[in-house]
């Protein structure tokens, strides 16, 4: 049997860490990279009569997740207990949402490989507490737990096993994280793990049922997820084809190796032991609530894109891309107001930023200036105190140590010289150096005249307004 | 004068506010006898005695500070009448403040060991108050110490406790009941005027049943839960153990209301609950459900529950035999429900971040496994056990939730007959106080002595305990009154005029010796 005969199934639970500003049951702060164990109380540490609060942003923000995700929202739902031993949890269970969950059955829309809409379900959207972290060997003491995480609200959306290729996995991903970035429920950041995903992958031939599935958990970058995906799959073709079967179990991927390795089996899988979580009530939602977050919920990708097309006139793959991510969004929005030309800042974030961020692997929340250093640079470039090409250096230089255009150009030297003695007298000196060229322009070979343009670049560094410059040497040539 | 440490609450409050008696006349008086009595019952896990006086010399200073401000202030008034500016007494001391109480040692007390009778927890050290231990510091209330308890609620006679046996001041080889054994202890011996308990099923009323007080488990959510250490979240209730009942209207008083750090606690209209005390008992329809006096209960209980009844009768009230099937269904919905939350509730302690670590352990789980077999004791170990094994997969609809489906029809059952009457009229235990020993080998037999009090926390209602008579070995025998949820004014007030009827009390005293 060849791998064509196979169809890839993936199904992920994607983890989204809200961006409350206080813990899910407690009002210790969520804010991250602070020194270890410093956010933490007697509810969010576990000490013995300690009981946790539902914070309320919690419910809302899930709220708001469920109706960008088109899904029901529960009216009656409560929270359970998922119980479980380990050091990073310390009152050896989450609270989490078992059969009740806030939101349900709703979908995200993408293109599958071929370009065409596709619907993946969302199964649920549930709420429910982080872990703390575990700091293995630092400070040469074994291992220390640091409970500031312990008790960031998080929020579970479970799809439905829909995907068909690692593509149509990587576009859900990126929508799913625009989605929640637009309505400003999570700012997903990967490196910080606020944003990772469990994903289920199973093989079958097609036309038969589904195959076992095994599961790699707590994955928090795009480009792994592919990458396990992948190789996911062709290793239980492989075994498949060897006439093995696929044991249904979590696997370890490593990234570097570059490879999932069996990590336990369903024979010692765990026993949550699930039951309501009798410390809080149930959480009872009116119509009412549910209306008035609806109607709150911010302008969503689709409706910006046909607003940059209709009134910056942007293409809509520029659209596309520029609304794929918020902060990208909001940066080119800000960006073309100042600057008053959407056009230009489009280009620039789609061509030199884009491939920037690209060759450093860098997220657009990292482009270390601002849209009003954008907007700046795009001014002194309309303004002509700047050519296009010093603005690509420009560019460079604020990826690498970003300050205010005007400055930069400054500190440099890189003003464009647009004034006409001067740039009569470099013209006057390419002229009396290039005699043969002149001849040759005389004798109607048109190209001279670019050589010449090119040595009076040269001679100014590339300062010289090239329009003046151009201007100039057809004029002093009629002489 | 009386014995100091004789007196009700409310007799020391009087004598406060007449100046006969001082804070620290009272705390001295409570020191000496916990001095003289102590050994013999062995109520406390740790006295805080030292800090009890300090702090009894301080409202004693404040108390006569603001009295002295208080002349001069009316001085100042009749001096200068335009004068706005006249110094107010804003550090207005309670009319509880410098009475002593005992706390059972399951709730958080900032600076002051709270070791659940538990070596699990015998070093910790709560760095926060629990809410109803804030209410009694902000009323100026004085802890003398913590009480013994069986290890973590768990059982019926405190000799789960690892850290201490705790002797009935009626019969020194007796129980004292359980699990709040110390503070029902403490209060009958006159060691503490009062004390705060927990009753999860049953463990405020039958302690003070076999000692001869008065204690009442209020409806579920009255009382904040926010630093009571979980044994079974849904069923847990802080309640007063007092002399009598008018104490415990007051106790109930202060630590009554809503906790914005309690999700589970209600917010419903505060209330004195000493105001109808009094109300004459006509009109008032007592249910007695034949059930809770089948097979089982002891004959001698019978009787003096029978004398209660012709009581009531005496004093008005009406009084019906009535049918409420809910004891055995309840007994085993109690010991599912209540396992499985302790099973989950109990997982913190692992040893990690406070409380007993083991020494010897190479890996992660031996660190668990061995801190919680050595931390725990035999019944905390098989309530854990029993509580994982229900929950199971496999096994949580079998148990779990069924027995979630028996609680639904008992509160039904319940509903029902507090449709027909104000208060039901049941046994507290089957049996008065055992002798120490004679069930510790035999748990299920131990279980049963919670057959009368189980189904009032699994219909989250509140009932008080208080005593109505004598065995023939001289001890007491307990009487539990039943409300409906929030009524307990009524069982207060029924309570009460019984009280008042029979004067136990004044007819009864412990005799400190072994039977």
């Amino acid at each position: 049997m060849a791998v064509e005969d196979y169809e890839l199934i993936v199904g992920l639970e994607v983890h989204a860490e809200l961006s409350t500003k206080t813990k899910i049951f407690c009002s210790c702060p969520t804010e991250f990279g602070a020194e270890p164990n410093t956010h933490i109380c007697p509810v969010c540490m576990a000490l013995p009569g300690a009981l946790p609060v539902l914070n309320e942003k919690v419910v809302e923000y899930a709220v708001k997740a469920g109706l960008a995700t088109n899904c029901e929202i529960s009216k009656d739902s409560k929270n359970d207990r998922k119980n479980y031993f380990y050091p990073d949890l310390p009152k050896s269970y989450q609270i989490s949402q078992f059969d009740k969950p806030l939101c349900n059955h709703g979908y995200i829309e993408i293109e599958d490989d071929n370009g065409n809409p596709k619907k993946i379900r969302i199964l649920r959207i549930h709420i429910e507490e982080d872990a703390g972290k575990l700091n293995h060997n630092e400070f040469g003491a074994g291992t220390l737990v640091d409970l500031n995480r312990a008790g960031v609200p998080l929020i579970e959306i479970v799809s439905e096993p829909d995907f068909r290729s690692t593509g149509e996995v990587d576009r859900y991903l990126k929508k799913l994280k625009s989605i929640l970035q637009y309505i400003d429920v999570s700012d997903c950041k990967m490196q910080e793990g606020s944003f990772r995903a469990d994903v289920n992958v199973s093989v079958h031939k097609k036309g038969e049922p589904f195959g076992t599935r095994t599961e790699m958990k707590n994955i928090n970058s795009f480009k792994s997820i592919t990458r396990l995906i992948d190789y996911e799959k062709e290793r239980q073709i492989y075994e498949l084809e060897h006439g093995n079967t696929i044991e249904q179990e979590t696997r370890r991927w490593d990234d570097l190796e570059g490879r999932t390795f069996s990590m336990r089996n369903k024979e010692d899988s765990q026993d949550y032991r699930y039951f309501p979580e009798p410390d809080l009530v149930a959480i009872k939602l009116s119509d009412e609530y549910i209306e008035n977050i609806r109607k709150e919920l911010p302008e969503m990708p689709e409706s910006r894109k046909e607003r940059y097309m209709n009134k910056y006139g942007l293409s809509e793959k520029d659209s596309n891309s520029i609304t794929s991510s918020k902060y990208l969004s909001d940066f080119f929005e800000k960006a073309g107001e100042i600057a008053n030309d959407y056009k230009s800042v489009c280009n620039w974030l789609n061509s030199d930023i884009a491939r920037i961020l690209n060759e450093k692997e860098m997220e657009p929340e990292e482009i270390p200036f601002t849209a009003e250093e954008l907007a700046e640079m795009v001014t002194l470039i309309n303004k002509g105190t700047i050519s296009t090409s010093i603005g690509k250096k420009v560019l460079d230089e604020l990826f690498e140590n970003p300050k205010s255009p005007s400055k930069i150009i400054e500190e440099k030297g890189w003003v464009q010289i647009s004034d006409k003695s001067a740039i009569k007298e470099v013209v006057l000196k390419v002229l009396a150096e290039n005699a043969q060229s002149v001849a040759d322009y005389k004798a109607g070979k048109d190209r001279a005249l670019g050589f010449l343009v090119g040595q009076a670049m040269k001679q100014t560094k590339g300062k010289a307004n090239p329009k003046m410059l151009n201007e100039m040497f057809i004029e002093e040539l009629k002489k | 004068m009386d014995n100091i440490t004789n007196l009700t609450v409310h007799e020391l409050v009087e004598k406060l506010k007449s100046n006969e008696l001082t804070s620290e006349e009272i705390t001295k008086a409570y020191i000496d006898r916990i001095n003289d009595k102590e050994k013999d019952v062995g109520a406390f896990v740790t006295l805080t005695t030292d800090d009890a006086e300090k702090k009894a010399a301080e409202i004693d200073k404040k108390r006569n500070a603001n009295a002295q401000m208080h002349k001069e202030d009316t001085k100042a008034n009749v001096e200068s009448q335009a004068n706005s500016e006249n110094p107010v007494c804003n550090d207005e001391l309670s009319e509880f403040a410098g009475i002593p109480i005992g706390i059972k040692d399951n709730l958080c007390t900032k600076g002051v060991k709270t070791t659940c009778s538990s070596k699990m927890l015998e070093n910790f050290v709560s760095p926060y108050d629990a809410t109803v231990v804030e209410k009694l510091n902000k009323e100026g209330i004085i802890s003398l110490g913590k009480l013994n308890m069986d290890e973590f609620a768990m059982g019926s006679s405190t000799e789960n406790s690892a850290i201490k046996i705790t002797h009935n001041p009626w019969d020194l080889n007796r129980v004292p009941g359980g699990s709040s054994g110390g503070s029902a202890a403490a209060v009958a011996g006159d060691l503490v005027p009062w004390a705060l308990g927990s009753d999860t099923g049953g463990s405020i009323r039958e302690p003070a049943a076999f000692c001869g007080v008065v204690g009442l488990k209020p409806t579920y959510g009255l009382v904040s839960r926010y630093g009571l250490v979980a044994f079974a979240s849904s069923l847990d209730q802080v309640g007063p153990i007092t002399k009598d009942v008018k104490d415990c209207a007051m106790l109930l008083n202060i630590i009554a209301g809503h906790d914005e750090k309690d999700s589970t606690s209600y917010n419903v209209e505060k209330k004195d609950y000493t105001k109808n005390l009094e109300k004459g008992l006509t009109g008032i329809k007592i249910g007695v459900p034949k059930e809770f006096f089948g097979e089982g209960i002891n004959i001698e209980v019978k009787e003096q529950l029978e004398k209660a009844i012709e009581t009531y009768k005496k004093l008005g009230a009406t009084v019906e035999e009535t049918t409420l099937n809910v004891a055995k269904a309840s007994l085993a919905a109690y010991y599912i429900i209540a396992c499985a939350e302790a099973s989950s509730n109990l997982g913190r302690f692992d040893g990690i971040r406070y409380g007993y670590r083991a020494k010897d352990y190479t890996t992660l789980k031996e660190l668990y496994v061995n801190s919680r077999t050595e931390g725990f004791g035999n019944e905390v170990k098989r309530r854990i056990i029993l509580g994982t094994y229900v929950l199971s997969s496999g096994y949580y609809d079998a148990y779990y939730k069924k027995a979630q489906k028996v609680r639904t029809y008992v509160k039904n059952e319940f509903n029902k007959a507090f449709s027909k009457y104000d208060v039901l009229l049941t046994p507290v235990s089957p049996s008065t106080a055992f002798k120490i020993g004679e069930k510790c080998n035999n748990p299920l037999e131990m279980y049963l002595a919670d057959i009368c009090t189980v189904s009032i926390n699994i219909a989250s209602v509140p009932a008080i305990s208080l005593p109505c008579g004598v065995d023939s070995n001289g001890m007491p025998v307990g009487m539990q009154l039943i409300g409906n949820r929030f009524e307990e004014e009524k069982i207060l007030n029924v309570a009460y005029k019984f009280e008042q009827e029979i004067k136990f009390r004044e007819n009864h005293k412990p005799s400190f010796k072994n039977k």
